[in-house]
């Protein structure tokens, strides 16, 4: 049975990811031990928080190293949800500029809102599916509950991506390679959000089969 | 699109469900657990909890309570009551709450809801405001159960908090609570129109017509309520159906067939479909 490691790095909502993935009969631990990371077979890092303090957690923790040697080594399989989401991507403008993992392409600014929207952008919004991936397969319903006031916009090269629209379009979901992503919470996104976590156990599963 | 949000609001007295009235009347419902896996299954968008005793009797929030709810709850949770520092905020993060909600620690120390957002991001930060009707028509923030008046007045202290980083406001009126005569709707849009953070409109909801109400005339992101959930089958599905039919945008769920109920003027129910439970898997 794959062992999936939920990374704690400080401030994020690690009990709900763990609680949603123990619901799908998942072998899950909460861990920033080295040693777990390693021998996992797939990881997850969640996120709840401003992106500064989550890269400056992960630093401090020592795993930026062991995190980039698992993903882009080893290839393990890893889903960042939200923050942890976006710490794949090059950079972000929240609260200054910060340097993220840059793994993927892209960098996370401000959602670019017209004056009537209001930010954070929070609540249930509906995804668009660009190009297919496992993620998103056979979901019941396209509402995902999301909460932040910064992503990805543009699409980066050699992913497969979900949009969503709040004032312009944004990124919902990413899949580059063992690289997967969502903005949007699927721990807290009812049966449609569950089922996502469910796809990826089941990717992780034949990834490795 | 962004969908309007309606949010049960459980409130926690003493670790039961209450049903409130003018916030001096409390009526037992029962277990939080219970309420929550209800409310799962009955197309809300998020879950509200508020432990109205914690603060009052200087009780720090319930984190085993919280933890134990959390766990098969697959939607937000917004706690509230008794978060006072940083680290109350954290720890009720991580027994499974999504947001925190902070209400007398905030009034008296704005300057928590900016230490909270930073160490939590602002999406996670709402502040809670109990307001009250003067003799003048204007409206005030009061503490302690609507005990005890602070002289500040909601829209600026709204715009304030929302600058020191709250993410949300739940606005709840005290006059209007288990009364049942709707929302108490100036102060809601007034406070709504000042901010740019999403206001979540509570206190007064008697029939469904009232959750109408406080989107298209309160201009609220998100209608809460408490007690009209508590004794009707289905309520939160029946409150999404009406809220479709006045056009407002809900989220849908495809086993729930919303077109096939029927209401009166006041949004009762004259005619409900079969639910079929087989939505939540």
């Amino acid at each position: 049975m794959s062992q999936f490691i939920i990374i704690d790095y400080s401030v994020s909502n690690l009990s709900s990811v763990k609680n949603a993935m123990v619901y799908l009969n998942c072998d899950v631990k909460i861990s920033n031990a080295i040693k777990d990371i390693e021998q996992a077979s797939a990881l997850i890092l969640p996120g709840v928080g401003a992106f500064g303090e989550g890269m400056s957690n992960l630093r401090n923790l020592e795993l930026i190293d062991v995190l980039n040697k698992a993903v882009l080594k080893d290839k393990k399989p890893i889903l960042g949800i939200c923050l942890g989401f976006q710490l794949f991507a090059r950079s972000s403008s929240e609260m200054g500029l910060n340097k993220g993992l840059g793994w993927i392409d892209a960098d996370v600014t401000e959602l670019k809102v017209t004056n009537d929207l209001r930010l954070p952008h929070i609540g249930w919004n509906t995804i668009s599916v660009v190009d297919d991936s496992p993620l998103l397969k056979d979901i019941p319903d396209p509402n995902f509950y999301f909460v932040h006031s910064f992503a990805m916009h543009d699409r980066p090269e050699n992913t497969k991506v979900s949009t969503c629209r709040y004032g312009s379009d944004f990124i919902a979901t990413i899949h580059k390679e063992n690289i997967l992503g969502t903005q949007f919470h699927p721990e807290k996104s009812h049966a449609s959000g569950l089922t996502v976590l469910r796809n990826f156990i089941r990717f992780v599963e034949e990834y490795h089969a | 699109m962004l969908k309007k949000r309606l949010i049960p609001c459980l409130v926690l007295r003493n670790d039961i469900i209450v049903q409130s009235i003018g916030f001096k009347q409390y009526l037992p419902i029962g277990k939080a657990e219970i309420a929550i896996e209800f409310f799962m299954n009955w197309d809300v968008d998020e879950i509200i909890l508020v432990d109205i005793t914690a603060t009052a009797s200087g009780k720090k929030p319930n984190l085993e309570l919280i933890n134990h709810i959390s766990k098969k709850c697959f939607l937000p949770l917004s706690v509230g009551g008794g978060i006072q520092s940083v680290e109350d905020a954290k720890n009720v993060i991580s027994a499974g709450a999504d947001k925190i909600i902070i209400n007398t620690a905030a009034i008296h120390h704005p300057e928590l809801l900016q230490s909270c957002a930073s160490a939590l991001g602002s999406q996670a930060v709402v502040l809670s405001m109990d307001v009250k009707k003067k003799i003048n028509g204007q409206f005030e923030i009061y503490l302690n159960s609507g005990k005890q008046g602070t002289g500040l007045d909601p829209v600026d202290f709204a715009a304030k908090a929302s600058r020191m980083g709250a993410g949300e406001i739940f606005l709840n009126s005290i006059d209007r609570d288990g009364m049942k005569n709707g929302y108490e709707i100036d102060v809601i849009k007034a406070v709504s129109d000042a901010v740019r953070i999403p206001v979540i409109a509570c206190g007064g909801v008697g029939t469904m017509q009232h959750f109408v109400d406080g989107i298209l005339k309160g201009n609220a992101s998100a209608v809460s309520a408490a007690n009209i959930f508590q004794h009707m089958e289905q309520s939160t599905i029946v409150a999404k159906a009406f809220m479709k039919k006045k056009g407002i945008d809900v989220r849908l769920i495809s086993k729930a067939n919303y077109d096939d109920f029927e209401f009166d003027e006041l949004g009762r129910v004259l005619k409900s479909p079969r639910i079929k439970k087989t939505w939540w898997y």
